[in-house]
């Protein structure tokens, strides 16, 4: 069929989008059977292969795109029927799931190959290469669940893909499961990340079944159809959906109240936190928002909290970002932050805003994590050096002193020693802060622009969240790569091999020329996505009046100077502090020096950023606590000592032994076992009778016959006779 | 003519004095001759109704009786000498190994 309609409009290969999902399966297929027996090398090529060819068959959706911009929806399996509820296993090809499926696919296969070689330590450091092969099928499985979520033509197709997506990413947090706190902490935090998403997911199911109340399918196109009328007929259905929705963002995308999860999720390996927890999985929730817009957009109240929580989240996370040490927990919380931007721009119908956000925040978040394991192995390697030499050793505070390599307080000056590193990191870094011309300054850009006519008060809160955002990576570059060396490992890093180091360069480049995706004036991203989200403008104009939505669809250079200056000022800020004050600070004594020039200035306010406002401690103390008190009473007096001890053990146990009982002496003993006992005594006592006929004697029994056959004789003549 | 009767008669008397010595008698060998005198008496009986009736199967019979009554000798005085043997005594009242 799609070969007749071909001939109208370019080529096209939409037949062949099932590939996106069974490439990779087809990849840790091959490396579950047989990985066991290759070499790490093959393991790691046939995993990226897989995940190369989903790209190229991705890149195929999207030159078929350029002539079909329609897409197109390719069934593949009915997957449920029951009464009027009949869902397929389809896949829907239009600009917005292509898009996703690019970012995925590409950005995956980078990392990939970067595992390739990041893993090959890693496995090592953490003394058990066998779990290399393992490390593998995951990634693909991962890759795979994701193109289900990305690719579905309906909300329970997406759903599973969202399970899936989570199921790899408490598998891969929990990869070192028996390492952290205590040997438990990875698993604790893997467990972390399932329960809070099982929150979210609940609002997603919530927000599913009233969909199928309201609506009575789950098919995006239908539901869609249905929308408008819904929307005056049973507003409240839809503001329930939207909410529900949202809760269900929260989880996956790490928004406010559900954020906890994601840094901790950063006890995965570092290529995992840039795939899963920074690049793709977390930005499902936006996708989804971007899917549902025909849904958002009939309900201002529902586009006001997305926006709103999106906003907070935002300037809440940048603010924690700068409190923090460990090189990771930095981007993660700056991830949350970047996050809050794109929920924040959906949410305010900035829907083509949002998904160039979440294109280049993969390629740049990505970029910044990988390099931030490299400078972790860099660390690692000269740490092990230090320990090799025992010159240098006595350096080291203390024998045993546990090394975190992840502590930006023990790095410094790594700018001279892992040069590509540095460069690559300074891209991503200035990407991020929103610097002219680098990928996040066009997108974040288009968001604040965006914002400032559609809702202010988020316009506000992301100026500032952009603010904290340059400051916090200013303040990383110059405490990982400027200054001196502050530690022993530090002074002997050693620069990554090139398999870390090469997809570095191809996402530093990726994150310098991301922005020409949509540059002002050109438009080429926005054209493309409203293929898929077409009423945007039409929303825009009603909400502003033709002359505004014409001034919004512009540049605006106010915004942009703005939050330029704004990004500079930020940057000059954290020079001074952590360049120049930190020198002076060098001058006190140790005791009285703290350990962040910026404590010195904001005192108590830094505790608070560092401590993460205590959210997870008021978590603890609100949820945690009264739950497990809640748990523990069930389970000690309901559970044990009302069912088990009285309950089973008395009652059940009672009535079962009084019948046990009756069966036993009444039934049993008094009525059969009696019945037995007397065949067997009157037996005895007859035969006891009857031996007595046995005389022994001849002549008794000759008697016996000879009478038995007068009898016999007789009786024959009694009846012959008559 | 002696009539029929008195043969019945004589017959009837001979399985009684038989039948009595079977069941009166301890010593095995007169138990066995009185069987033998229960046979023969049966014979006379066959022996009278053939020529009552003139029919040869009865004396034909009679012929059957005596040779199964010559084998049963053979088995029975055996049988009385094993026990002799091991009992040392013919009395049939020693032989009550059957008792209840």
């Amino acid at each position: 069929m799609f070969l007749s309609e071909a001939a109208t409009g370019g080529p096209q290969f939409f037949n062949l989008v099932p590939l996106i999902v069974f490439l990779p399966v087809i990849g840790l297929l091959v490396n579950i059977i047989i990985g066991g027996r290759l070499s790490e090398k093959a393991i790691g090529t046939i995993a990226s292969s897989a995940a190369g060819l989903a790209f190229v068959v991705s890149v195929l959706q999207a030159i078929s795109l350029v002539g079909h911009p329609e897409g197109a929806v390719v069934p593949l399996a009915d997957w449920i029927t029951i009464g009027d509820l009949r869902l397929r296993w389809a896949f829907q090809v239009d600009t917005l799931s292509t898009t996703m499926m690019l970012v995925v696919s590409g950005v995956g296969t980078i990392i990939h190959i970067y595992a390739i070689g990041y893993m090959h330590e890693d496995v090592r450091h953490n003394g058990d290469p066998s779990r290399y092969q393992r490390f593998f099928v995951f990634m693909n499985l991962f890759i795979a669940t994701m193109m289900v979520l990305v690719s579905g033509d309906n909300y329970l197709m997406l759903f599973v893909g969202w399970e899936g997506v989570g199921l790899c990413s408490y598998l891969l947090i929990g990869f070192w499961y028996d390492k952290g706190k205590d040997g438990i902490g990875n698993a604790i935090a893997a467990k972390k990340a399932f329960v809070t998403n099982r929150i979210g997911d609940f609002g997603f199911l919530i927000a599913a079944f009233t969909m199928f109340g309201v609506f009575r399918s789950f098919e995006f196109e239908e539901v869609f159809r249905q929308v408008p009328d819904v929307a005056t007929s049973f507003p409240a259905a839809i503001v329930i959906i939207t909410l529900s929705m949202l809760l269900g963002v929260a989880g996956k995308s790490a928004q406010i109240p559900l954020f906890v999860w994601l840094p901790d999720a950063m006890a995965g390996p570092t290529p995992v936190s840039a795939l899963i927890h920074a690049a793709t999985m977390v930005t499902a929730g936006v996708y989804l928002i971007a899917r549902s817009h025909a849904i958002y957009v009939v309900s201002p109240l529902a586009q006001n909290t997305v926006a709103l929580v999106g906003g907070i989240t935002a300037l809440f996370a940048a603010t924690i970002a700068v409190g923090q040490f460990d090189i990771k927990k930095v981007l993660a919380y700056s991830t949350i932050s970047q996050l809050g931007f794109m929920v924040a721009a959906v949410g305010m119908g900035a829907f083509v805003a949002g998904m160039f956000h979440l294109v280049t925040h993969a390629f740049f978040k990505a970029l910044l994590f990988l390099s931030s394991g490299s400078v972790i192995q860099g660390l690692e390697r000269g740490h092990q050096h230090v320990e090799h030499d025992p010159r240098l050793k006595k350096q080291l505070k203390g024998a045993g002193h546990h090394f975190d390599p992840q502590d930006m307080r023990n790095m410094g000056g790594l700018r001279t020693r892992m040069k590509t590193t540095f460069w690559v990191y300074l891209i991503g870094a200035l990407a991020l802060a929103g610097i002219v011309p680098l990928a996040g300054f066009w997108s974040k850009d288009e968001i604040l622009a965006e914002a400032s006519h559609l809702n202010p008060t988020v316009y506000w809160l992301l100026t500032i969240a952009a603010f904290f955002t340059a400051f916090y990576m200013g303040r990383q570059i110059w405490m990982v790569f400027f200054g001196e060396a502050r530690s022993a490992p530090a002074e002997h890093a050693q620069e990554s091999p090139a398999v870390v180091t090469v997809p570095l360069i191809v996402l530093a480049g990726l994150s310098l020329v991301g922005g020409a995706l949509n540059l002002p004036g050109l438009h080429t991203f926005s054209h493309w996505i409203e293929h898929t989200v077409q009423i945007e403008e039409a929303v825009k104009e009603v909400q502003l009046g033709e002359a505004a939505a014409e001034a919004a669809a512009g540049f605006n250079f106010v915004v942009a100077g703005v939050s330029t200056v704004l990004a500079l000022v930020a940057i000059a800020l954290s020079y001074w502090l952590y360049m120049r004050r930190y020198q002076e600070l060098k001058q006190l004594p140790a005791a009285r020096r703290p350990d962040d020039p910026l404590r010195s200035i904001l005192g108590p306010v830094f505790t608070v950023f560092e401590n993460k406002y205590w959210v997870d401690e008021a978590y603890a103390a609100v949820v945690l606590r009264p739950y497990a008190a809640l748990s523990r009473f069930l389970a000690d007096v309901i559970d044990w000592r009302f069912w088990h001890d009285w309950f089973h053990d008395v009652v059940i146990a009672g009535v079962y032994r009084g019948f046990t009982r009756l069966l036993s002496v009444r039934i049993d003993l008094g009525g059969i076992d009696a019945f037995a006992n007397w065949l067997a005594t009157a037996t005895q006592q007859l035969s006891a009778q009857m031996r007595r006929i046995q005389t022994g004697y001849v002549r008794n029994y000759a008697m016996s016959i000879f009478l038995g056959v007068v009898v016999i004789l007789g009786y024959l003549i009694l009846v012959s006779f008559q | 003519m002696i009539p029929t009767a008195y043969y019945i008669g004589l017959s009837a008397i001979l399985f009684a004095i038989g039948a009595m010595g079977v069941l009166i008698r301890r010593n095995s060998i007169v138990i066995f001759m009185s069987v033998e005198l229960m046979l023969n008496a049966a014979n006379l009986a066959f022996v009278t109704f053939a020529r009552v009736y003139q029919a040869m199967s009865g004396q034909i019979f009679v012929f059957f009786v005596m040779t199964v009554a010559a084998a049963e000798v053979a088995v029975g005085l055996a049988l009385i000498v094993a026990i002799f043997r091991t009992k040392q005594s013919i009395d049939v009242d020693q032989m009550n190994s059957l008792k209840g």
